[in-house]
């Protein structure tokens, strides 16, 4: 009996900048391609993941908006990187995008260093917002709930939060 | 290159670009609050025609706009040509019950 399972995974570390969520969402969508998902799963996966990249960028990181976003040449990184003198460092909070998949099953988890979540009984609430203020819906998390096959949630306040999203394809 | 928005004296069409996440609405909120607040638009309606992918950023725009209009006295939300796809994103946000769907 051949039970040889098939895998694959990736790591993306992108700055915690709003434009990088049709980014995140549309990696893992090609990510995910081999395993011939339908239309339906892919668009599932993508919702789930641009709703938690968009809170580790407005929760986690509390970036409201990308108007900061300038970077000084001073930081680069010189002399033995070769041929990339001008590469810039990672001065941003970083969003990381953890894909992989075992056989059929699609592992996604998006982890932030940011502020945390205090009480992640209240954040899963369907409508509940910290942030009304930014019309945020409260709706991220019941979105990733609905449209993936299992969710969890960890956090340490001060620390950050890892989510980490299944779903079967 | 097509308008986002096309305006009657207090009325406005506006066109939902292809993809609407929370990027895309910072933009489109304060386009519409501008309609609503210097130039008299009392009724919205959302036109879904190119939209492909909306998360739950869409559903804050739409609730954010209808309730903008209840703090100027009322007026009307709608959303018309939903794909499907949208289409399933509105009902899981239960936004039927705040939006009208508009027949074409």
């Amino acid at each position: 009996m051949n039970n040889s399972t098939i895998t694959n995974h990736i790591t993306v570390s992108f700055d915690a900048f709003s434009v990088n969520e049709a980014f995140a969402r549309t990696t893992v969508a090609i990510f995910m391609s081999e395993l011939n998902p339908t239309l339906d799963q892919i668009d599932d996966v993508k919702t789930a993941v641009s709703e938690a990249v968009t809170n580790a960028i407005i929760h986690g990181y509390e970036v409201a908006d990308d108007d900061k976003r300038t970077y000084c040449i001073d930081d680069k990184v010189s002399d033995n990187t070769v041929g990339c003198k001008n590469q810039i460092k990672n001065k941003y909070p970083q969003v990381v995008l953890n894909c992989s998949y075992e056989g059929r099953e699609l592992t996604v988890e998006v982890i932030d260093k940011g502020v945390g979540i205090s009480d992640i009984k209240q954040a899963l609430e369907p409508l509940y917002t910290s942030k009304p203020q930014l019309e945020r819906s409260g709706m991220g998390f019941s979105f990733m709930a609905a449209f993936m096959d299992e969710l969890s949630v960890s956090s340490v306040p001060g620390h950050g939060t890892r989510v980490i999203m299944k779903k079967k394809l | 290159m097509e308008l986002n928005y096309c305006k009657t004296t207090d009325k406005v069409i506006y066109n939902m670009p292809q993809e609407v996440d929370h990027h895309t609405a910072r933009h489109i909120s304060m386009e519409l609050d501008h309609l609503i607040e210097s130039a008299g638009i009392r009724n919205i309606i959302f036109d879904m025609k190119r939209t492909t992918f909306m998360d739950s950023s869409g559903i804050g725009i739409i609730i954010g706009r209808s309730r903008k209009l209840k703090y100027y006295d009322g007026g009307s939300v709608k959303v018309k040509n939903m794909s499907e796809r949208i289409d399933l994103i509105f009902r899981s946000a239960g936004l039927y019950s705040i939006v009208e769907r508009e027949e074409v």
